[in-house]
């Protein structure tokens, strides 16, 4: 059963091959099974999915059937999810139940789809191996010594160890795409404003965005079609019709111009990834693609810019975390200065400490035009590099991430070298655009992942390109083996 | 030495909306504590902000009412720092790019001449919670409660330049600054409530000296008298320190209405560091020439538009028609009442004299005209009465009493207690005939004085005969048949 697309899914359940409840509970089985090992979910909503599956079965027999109806998904434990826990990762929100769900929860249920839980996250989506968060780093199926990729590692992880059909997650500056990359699923960021942000805990408001993490373009055409659409409680979320994204799947890439940014290639940029690169762009050339070598000349700024940008935002967007209405609250606290300083240093990790003094930093009075209002400048010329570039390109190419999955703490007392990991996602957040993930081989049976970069508002072009590619080549069919068959290397439990 | 003091105002003015500035909850001024907060006013994680376009419709007709320009492009920004009645820890603001931009506001002095008080900018913010420090301790354990029905109340923070010399100023553009936004109905202007308050920059300078001198800022005042108070005291505590060879702390300084004193409540060293950025979770605010014209159309009448009218249509003083336009319910009573009776200038005695008094009395139970027992129609229908000579001027202030203690309207009140006027010939008559021959030596007196003394002579027996009438008489008819009886 966990073989199957979502498309599969939703005619076996229309077809009563296999009802709603079967299949929940088949997947809520796989993760009772394999998840001590991968650790990719928080929060198991057994019983809550349950009742929508039975709900899901019903609204089918009745002949009210939508494309999710009856289908298990997992959502990042970033998404507010009515009366189940929340925590973004963290010590923080570890006793928080909000009272409200996040749109994209909204939207879900409204297609009745069933949650299977809550996925394992960085601490406040910040980081890029999972090592952050809170409930433990998650495992990388395809190696268990190695890390999933972040911040939505608990997501890529259990779409890649087929513990749920399909996930969601967040990308703030590569948080969909490159733990999509590293562990062999597809990942879409949609342009900044086409998903709702209401609900979705908010790490840097202007890059954040929510986007599907499934086994193929073609699921990814389903979720985002739920997932997408103006929410009037979201200013940033754009007024702008959804269009049927699965309608243009199959549509032909002849004459699509891809872009290469040479930027993207070369220095810092492990061998192998880039051999699975250019094989894959030469599967593109069969397709009747042609390439055009492209700059986007600021591209090595966009990792000191997007690390002004992203703490200056996350570092006032984490002071309602603050112990007075909910979260984590120190004990006894002494008076309010105590209640403050105790709580957030109990309740926030290091790299999310880090992150809100970097921000404060820039933000300060006499470092601001400096720092963030630089930054803000640079974005710009970033935003302009790709207005140019799609002047003359359909879809840019390129890595996804520079490296393979790298082994659990090999990176975590070297925040730089981490930080470098986004190299090539990062400028896509900065400058708002939609960008995807897709497996594109493997090197030394780790995957590796080609990143296509769109125009604004082309998701449904994006996923055209990723499925064309998809019908032609199998890795994305690629399934990692089962924990059992793998070793844990010396000194780490398995 | 001769001091002059430098005044600027920061004036928060509560826009009357219905809703919050950035959620959906309601602004009902009185709920039960938090009744009014929702997810977004808590600051719930993962929840945002829309912005309420009635407030932004409220800043702009603001800006239009006083000749400033409506920046096509503003922005939010936030402000950060920590306080338990700032649930997200910043307050959503306007720093560098606000909706309204400079413009002027003309005052009227007490010696009537006017006087221009520029103002700097205004912009949009939501107001804060409150904190409770008292009745809230549990075993005398310093528990503190947070009410957030107030959090995200939109306000208009409008800022001058400090053009004001002197308290009288002050007190005068901030009522004018009242008198504008209610007569555009964009706030409440109920004082009391904390719908407007005060933050005042107070220096003092030697007379002709061209800087100013260093400033101190007295927070959150929330009437004009208590703004008197602190002002005076501050130039006061200016001055001494000046004079004795000190130098003046700029910091922020705290009013205690209660026992008049003032304390610093934080020192520029100790002042903030707010690390103000635009919120990125509002995109900036667009307006279009189209959108200004379609507001600036319904721009309701404004105050010195309204005085100029009020001299000109009802032959009104400069000092009737200035009190009476001020604020837009009394300016509405007042031109009912006079479409009703046709006499302006008793209405508007009776307006600025009785009503007032009543209302701004000790004991008032109400704070503004529209909650008047006696209503525009019923004032009318007293003076007609005054008028077509059923009372005099003086029995009316009686009939008012009793249509004040909602004994019915003047007819009837007339009716009820017979204060009817006597206008019956035949009967006063009688008691002009009564005083006349009861005074002897008066009359006397009377026959034998100039005529030009007489006048005011004949006082005397008109007073003995209304006092007899019970203040009944037709004062003018017995002052006729008098002056025919003294003539005998």
């Amino acid at each position: 059963m966990h073989n199957k697309s979502l498309t599969e899914l939703s005619n076996g359940l229309a077809t009563n091959e296999f009802s709603s409840v079967e299949l929940t509970q088949h997947y809520l089985d796989r993760i009772h099974r394999l998840d001590k090992v991968y650790n990719s979910f928080i929060t198991v909503t057994a019983e809550l999915a349950i009742t929508q599956a039975k709900a899901a079965d019903k609204r089918i027999s009745d002949g009210q059937q939508s494309p999710l109806c009856g289908i298990p998904l997992a959502h990042k434990d970033i998404f507010c999810t009515e009366g189940v826990k929340t925590s973004c990762g963290s010590k923080m929100l570890d006793n928080f139940v909000p009272p409200y769900n996040a749109t994209v929860i909204e939207n879900f249920n409204a297609a009745g789809a069933v949650t299977l839980g809550k996925t394992n996250m960085d601490e406040f989506a910040m980081g890029s191996s999972n090592e952050s968060s809170f409930y433990g780093a998650v495992k990388n199926p395809w190696d268990i010594n190695c890390v999933p990729g972040g911040s939505s590692g608990g997501s890529a992880a259990a779409v890649a160890a087929q513990l749920t059909p399909a996930a969601t997650g967040t990308d703030t500056g590569g948080s969909i795409r490159q733990p999509a990359a590293l562990c062999g699923i597809t990942g879409l960021k949609p342009t900044y404003g086409r998903v709702s942000r209401y609900g979705m805990i908010a790490f840097a408001s202007s890059l954040d965005q929510g986007g599907p993490m499934t086994r193929s373009a073609e699921d990814a055409a389903l979720l985002l079609d739920v997932m997408a659409g103006f929410d009037e409680k979201d200013s940033t979320s754009m007024v702008k019709d959804v269009p049927d994204y699965k309608s243009t799947l199959n549509d032909k890439l002849d004459g699509l111009t891809i872009g290469l940014p040479k930027e993207f290639l070369g220095d810092g940029l492990a061998p192998e990834i880039e051999k699975a690169v250019e094989i894959a762009i030469k599967e593109y050339e069969a397709l009747g693609a042609t390439l055009k070598e492209i700059s986007l000349p600021n591209t090595e700024l966009a990792i000191p810019c997007y690390y002004i940008i992203a703490p200056s935002e996350a570092s006032a967007n984490l002071s309602r975390f603050d112990g007075v209405r909910y979260g984590h609250r120190c004990e006894n606290p002494k008076d309010l200065f105590d209640l403050y300083t105790r709580t957030r240093e109990e309740g926030f990790g290091d790299e999310v400490k880090r992150r809100i003094l970097v921000g404060s930093y820039a933000l300060s009075a006499g470092f601001y035009d400096a720092y963030y209002k630089k930054a803000q400048q640079i974005r710009r010329l970033i935003k302009n590099d790709f207005v140019e570039a799609f002047k003359n390109v359909d879809v840019i190419m390129g890595p996804t991430v520079p490296n393979p999955a790298f082994k659990l703490g090999e990176k975590s007392n070297d925040p730089v070298s981490m930080y470098l990991e986004d190299i090539y996602t990062i400028s896509t957040n900065l400058a708002g655009l939609p960008g995807m993930s897709i497996p594109a081989g493997f090197t030394a049976q780790k995957p590796a992942g080609l990143q296509l970069i769109g125009d604004y508002f082309s998701e449904g072009k994006l996923l055209n390109i990723a499925h064309r590619f998809q019908q032609a080549t199998d890795w994305h069919k690629q399934c990692p083996p089962e924990p059992s068959m793998q070793k844990p290397s010396t000194g780490q439990e398995g | 030495m001769e001091w002059e003091t430098v005044i600027g105002l920061e004036i928060h003015v509560q826009l009357a909306t219905k809703s919050k500035i950035f959620s959906t909850s309601k602004t009902t001024f009185g709920a039960e504590a938090n009744t009014q907060a929702n997810a977004v006013d808590l600051a719930m994680p993962g929840t945002l902000p829309v912005l309420n376009e009635q407030a932004l419709r409220y800043a702009i007709m603001f800006g239009l009412a006083i000749n400033s320009p409506i920046n096509k492009r503003s922005i939010f920004d936030r402000k950060n720092y920590f306080y338990p009645d700032l649930p997200k820890g910043y307050q959503t603001t306007q720093m560098d790019e606000p909706i309204v931009g400079a413009g002027v506001v003309e005052i009227q002095l007490k010696n009537g001449e006017y006087k221009d008080i520029r103002i700097h900018h205004a912009h949009l913010e939501e107001d804060a919670g409150k904190s409770l420090h008292e009745g809230l301790g549990v075993m005398n354990h310093g528990f503190s409660g947070i009410d957030l029905n107030r959090a995200g109340t939109p306000l208009i923070e409008i800022v001058s330049e400090p053009d004001m010399r002197n308290s009288e100023e002050a007190v005068a553009f901030a009522r004018k600054i009242h008198a504008i936004v209610t007569s555009l109905g964009i706030s409440d202007g109920e004082m009391s409530q904390g719908s407007m308050r005060f933050d005042v920059n107070v220096s003092v300078r030697l007379k002709g000296q061209k800087e100013y001198g260093t400033r101190t800022e007295t927070k959150n005042l929330n009437s004009f008298k208590f703004m008197e108070e602190a002002i005076a005291l501050e130039v006061e505590r200016q001055i001494d320190i000046l004079e004795d060879g000190g130098n003046i702390a700029q910091e922020t300084r705290l009013y205690n209405a209660d026992n008049k004193t003032a304390r610093s409540m934080r020192s520029k060293e100790e002042a903030n560091d707010y690390r103000y950025f635009p919120c990125p979770d509002l995109l900036p605010v667009e307006i279009d020439e189209s959108y200004l014209k379609a507001i600036a159309a319904e721009l309701p009448e404004l105050p010195d538009a309204r005085q100029a009218r009020f001299i000109a249509t009802y032959g009104l003083s400069d000092y009737d028609a200035s009190s009476l336009s001020g604020d837009r319910h009394v300016a509405a009573f007042f031109e009912s009442a006079t479409n009703t009776c046709d006499d302006a200038k008793l209405v508007a005695n009776w307006i600025n004299g009785d009503i007032s008094a009543k209302i701004n009395a000790a004991d008032s139970k109400i704070s503004n005209i529209t909650q008047s027992p006696v209503s525009a129609e019923d004032l009318a229908g007293l003076i007609n009465r005054i008028k077509d000579n059923t009372i005099s001027g003086k029995i009316a202030k009686q009939v008012f009493d009793c249509m004040w203690n909602e004994e019915g309207d003047a007819d009837k009140v007339i009716a009820a207690k017979g204060l009817k006027q006597v206008s019956d010939s035949g009967a006063l008559d009688v008691l002009v005939a009564d005083v006349v021959a009861s005074n002897p030596e008066q009359v006397d007196n009377y026959r034998k004085s100039e005529p030009d003394k007489r006048k005011k002579m004949i006082g005397f027996f008109v007073g003995q005969i209304m006092k007899a009438s019970k203040g009944q008489a037709n004062p003018g008819l017995v002052n006729s048949l008098l002056l025919k009886k003294l003539d005998e």
